[in-house]
């Protein structure tokens, strides 16, 4: 059953994320693994981190740890609370909302949301 | 040689006390005389009463004659089972000054003027009183036979006689112990744990007189004969004979016989250190022990005694350390000016002695009138039940050798009707007849659990947990015995579950993945999980945690034994996502595995070829190998594919997994060396590598005693004897450092391998999230004796199924490595943007520092980016 769900998410569709007027394709659907990110290098040199959820959901939020300065949020653990996904920084484990961006552990901090397309 | 100039001694807590001249202010002064564990209970009980300098009620004065404050004397043979004198100290650090008490160590009173209250130091210096308290303790008794201070004659009472046995024992063979009591077997212990062959004489027809009776002498000779000990019970010694140089050579005995031995250890016994009190005019007892009322008040009501120095209102001088609590408690009482009494104390013991476990009281020996014994007796098996019973039904004592389960039940139903009858309690599990299980819920409230501080069942059930117990009324904290009895009172956890998404702990879904061979985190989550969680993502805590649950399991549940393969994949902490250490800047180090700590230069000159080519920082690790940091993601593969040809294999330093296994370069180079422990090292390193555990693991391997490798630094340690190995577990350092403990000794390879194989899987098995052997040792109800049951005694039946999970482990252990850079499709990861795989990373920068690189952290210290606006989510 569960074998299933994760059959279901792995689509032949692209991933796209949008930036500025237009939308960029980042990569095949079915290069996501559910639960984990991928990091995506804009054109202005920023980055994204694109994350896939188990039920196929697909979020983008900015790819930098605003704790640390560093550029590894795609890396940590995406989890879900309270029905709500959000994803664990993998240096010093501070939890962001992958929907909103809002820290789930301080307020006071957030990181940018990208809206992102996958069919 | 210049002579050496004279100055008056002082001790270094003298130097920063109030000057001893003083003249007597407002407070009065209580002067103490003797530091042991008694005198720190009494200190401890006058803070308790507010009676101290810092409370602006006293000045406290203590004098100790041992170079070292109040240890716990009971335990005094642990030391030789791994702990240091500073384990055993019963002293906080900051006791004395938060409290504003005067400690002056290594100076020893040695007059007392009662006329003009003062006492003289040895020192010199002279401490006015108004109240002084003698707690001096006793001394061991050495039988006045001729040869008797031949060298190599010890006593063993102090941390100082323990250092001279370990020391002379050193170029001993053989040891003989007079007195086969108490002290005599903890002694005998001692001994043979120092690698000698070891000989009891006791004067007496049985072992332990005084606490078992012919039955339960009988059960602990076999068993303690057993273990290689020779024991000579019903003769005495004659003499000990010296050699020309003056040193021991044997003992004639007095049926004839004599013993060749090495060394000579009194244990014959202990007398009241009444010496003091005598020469200052105090009554004594016409066969020692200074005599005081049932307030501890000696002859003069301005001194008081207490502990094993006094000789009590009810006419006996207590060797127990209970009883001396009790007097301290006492004393301070009547001295803060309240009223209290020591009317006379249980003689009830419950020991280990040598790994047996003995137990008598009450009235052991079924004194009173019209008493009878049920018995239950299996000589074979070394297990000896005695309960004594009055006419009524009550229970008046009992004595327990080779199972003393019971004891901590038992004891406090000593003078009520006991529940059931009492064959039942003693007839072992699986006969007919028994054996019923009396939980401690069976006691009543005003049960005494606790002996040693006094402590009731209706006080213990006021708190909730073990700690809480320990620090709110100190039940647990003497001998110990009655820890498992608290541990039962205790209620469970509310919710004990991992995170939020699972109800249950590391352990219980470690059985639940094991008994229904579950491969999936899903399949767990929406099976097992609480209800609100399940069909979601779960969290950071849990998906690890079951990942490598399913990992440790993966050859025995029939799950990919590579981690990241398939779900497992999502389930990883980045560091074992990408096989490497995630470092402040995002960028990675990688420690190629090194086992034991030996290398070839050629592998040497592969990692240095490996760092300059990338670039890479390197570091030496604390243990033995190197560290390669500043690696980009998508660097990973090309490195390890030079370092895999090169021979090279994951260290596993990501992994919550076995991390290296350190060792001295032993017996093969080393002088002192009397094993192989490189060797031993590396067959360990190569066994467990790889093996996926709750926490990391860490290992070291010595070649002698001077335990180079720090091994009792470790989660397993091992240190090598003449005779093989000794294994020491639930060592650590980092932010909580404890010294490992003694698990077995003297084993050989074999035995060694197949109980670190049961240990490491028990604790796998066992074990919270992110809990070190040493915190799982402190922890787990039982301790090192459970866990000893458990993987040495196989008490749970549980040795062959370990024994095999670990057996599936090494079979199956693959390096994650060499099958990553093989495989293409594992590859695809290894990039740092999936949508410019061969973009570097722009943030991942560096700059020089010492001829190598560090991270550019200006690069990364950028503001806290704005919120964009949330445009909408479409998928």
């Amino acid at each position: 059953m569960a074998t299933a769900t994760i059959t279901t998410a792995r689509g032949t569709g692209s991933v796209r994320l949008a930036h500025g007027e237009d939308w960029l394709t980042v990569c095949e659907r079915g290069l996501l693994i559910p639960g984990r990110g991928v990091a995506v290098l804009l054109p202005d040199g920023d980055q994204a981190a694109v994350f896939m959820d188990r039920s196929g959901q697909v979020y983008a939020i900015g790819n930098r740890d605003p704790f640390t300065g560093a550029y590894v949020l795609s890396r940590g653990l995406l989890g879900s609370a309270g029905g709500r996904p959000f994803v664990a920084s993998p240096l010093l484990k501070q939890r962001f909302d992958l929907a909103t961006g809002a820290c789930l552990d301080d307020e006071e901090v957030s990181v940018p949301v990208f809206a992102v397309r996958a069919d | 040689m210049p002579e050496p100039t004279f100055e008056p001694r002082t001790t270094a807590a003298a130097s920063n006390a109030t000057p001893h001249a003083q003249a007597h202010t407002a407070v009065p002064t209580i002067v103490v005389v003797g530091h042991g564990m008694v005198g720190q209970r009494f200190l401890e009980s006058l803070a308790e009463r507010g009676l101290t300098p810092a409370a602006g009620a006293a000045r406290v004065v203590v004098l100790c004659e041992e170079p070292r404050p109040a240890y716990d004397r009971v335990r005094l043979t642990s030391y030789f089972a791994g702990r240091s004198p500073e384990d055993l100290s019963l002293v906080e650090p900051d006791f004395m000054a938060r409290h504003g008490i005067e400690l002056y160590v290594g100076d020893p009173a040695t007059a007392v003027d009662r006329a003009g209250r003062t006492v003289t130091a040895r020192s010199g210096a002279v401490f006015p009183y108004d109240t002084l308290v003698l707690a001096t303790g006793s001394y061991p008794f050495v039988p006045p036979v001729p040869g008797k201070d031949a060298r190599g004659c010890f006593v063993y009472r102090t941390i100082e006689d323990l250092l001279a046995i370990e020391e002379y024992a050193q170029g001993a063979a053989t040891g003989a112990v007079v007195g086969g009591g108490l002290l005599g077997l903890e002694a005998a212990g001692a001994l043979k744990g120092l690698g000698l062959a070891t000989h009891v004489v006791e004067f007496a027809p049985r072992l332990m007189p005084v606490q078992v009776d012919e039955g339960g002498g009988a059960a602990l000779l076999r068993t303690i004969q057993d273990m290689g000990l020779t024991v000579h019970t019903g003769v005495g010694t004659q003499e000990v004979t010296a050699g020309g140089d003056g040193a021991v050579t044997g003992m004639a005995l007095s049926d004839g016989s004599s013993l060749a031995v090495d060394l000579v250890v009194f244990s014959a016994g202990v007398r009241p250190r009444d010496q003091l009190a005598r020469e200052c005019g105090l009554a004594v007892g016409e066969r020692g022990g200074i005599v005081v009322d049932e307030e501890c008040r000696t002859s003069d009501p301005a001194v008081f005694a207490i502990g094993e120095c006094a000789l009590t209102a009810d006419g006996r001088v207590y060797g127990l350390v209970a009883p001396g609590y009790d007097m301290a408690r006492t004393a301070a009482e009547v001295i803060a000016g309240g009223r209290s009494a020591f009317t006379g104390a249980d003689l009830s013991t419950k020991l280990k002695l040598l790994g047996v476990d003995v137990a008598s009281f009450g009235d052991a020996h079924g004194a009173a009138e019209g008493s009878l014994d049920v018995v239950y007796s299996d000589a074979r098996a070394g297990v000896y039940k005695k309960l004594v019973i009055g006419p009524d039904g009550t229970l008046l004592g009992g004595v327990l050798v080779g199972d003393a389960e019971q004891y901590g039940t038992l004891r406090p139903l000593t003078g009520t009707v006991l529940p059931v009858a009492p064959e039942q309690l003693v007839l072992p599990a699986g006969s007919g007849g028994g054996p019923v299980a009396l939980g401690p819920g069976a006691l009543p409230d005003e049960a005494v659990i606790c002996s040693c501080h006094n402590v009731t069942k209706g006080a213990i059930c006021e708190h909730t947990t073990l700690p809480e117990v320990k620090k709110c009324t100190k039940a647990g904290t003497g001998c110990g015995s009655c820890l498992k009895v608290i541990g039962q009172l205790m209620p469970p956890p509310e919710d004990a579950g991992l995170c939020g998404c699972f109800p249950y702990s590391r352990s219980e879904l470690y059985e639940i993945v094991r008994t229904l061979e579950v491969t999936s985190f899903v399949e767990l989550l929406d099976s097992h999980g609480r209800e609100e969680a399940r069909g979601g993502d779960g969290c950071e805590v849990c998906k690890p945690t079951v990942g490598s649950v399913i990992a440790s399991l993966a050859p025995t549940v029939g799950a990919s034994g590579y981690v990241l393969d398939g779900e497992q994949a999502a389930l990883q902490d980045t560091n074992d996502h990408f096989l490497a250490n995630l470092q402040r800047n995002g960028s990675y180090s990688i420690v190629p595995r090194i086992p034991g700590g030996e290398i070839t230069p050629e592998k040497l000159i592969v990692i240095g070829e490996v760092a300059r080519d990338f670039g890479l920082y390197t570091k030496i690790t604390g243990g033995q190998r190197i560290d390669l940091f500043g690696a980009r993601v998508d660097q990973l593969p090309l490195i390890w594919t030079r370092l895999v040809d090169a021979g090279f294999e994951s260290g596993h330093a990501y992994g919550k997994s076995l991390r290296t296994v350190k060792s001295c370069v032993g017996q093969t180079w080393c002088r002192y060396g009397v094993q192989d422990s490189v060797k031993m090292a590396i067959d360990l390193e190569l066994r467990y590598r790889g093996l996926r555990s709750p926490h990391k693991l860490k290992s070291a391997v010595s070649g002698c005693a001077r335990e180079c490798a720090e091994a009792r630094g470790k989660d397993f340690g091992i240190i090598a004897t003449a005779q093989g190995w000794n294994l020491y577990v639930g060592g650590n350092g980092g932010a909580t450092p404890r010294h490992a403990d003694l698990l077995a000794q003297d084993l050989s390879d074999a035995e060694l391998v197949r109980l670190i194989d049961r240990f490491l899987m028990f604790y796998i098995r066992t074990a919270d999230r992110l809990e070190r052997t040493s915190a799982w040792l402190e922890r787990i109800a039982g301790g090192l004796d459970h866990v000893r049951d458990v993987v040495v005694h196989d008490s749970l039946g549980l040795c062959e199924e370990l024994e095999r999970l670990m057996a599936d482990h090494v079979a199956g252990y693959r390096d994650e490595w060499a099958e990553t850079i093989n495989d293409p499709e594992r590859l695809r990861r290894f990039v740092t943007f999936v949508n410019a795989p061969d973009a570097p990373d722009p943030s991942v920068r560096f700059v020089p520092e010492r001829d190598q690189i560090k991270p550019d952290l200006e690069l990364l210290a950028g503001p806290v980016l704005a919120v964009r606006t949330l445009e909408g989510t479409a998928s």
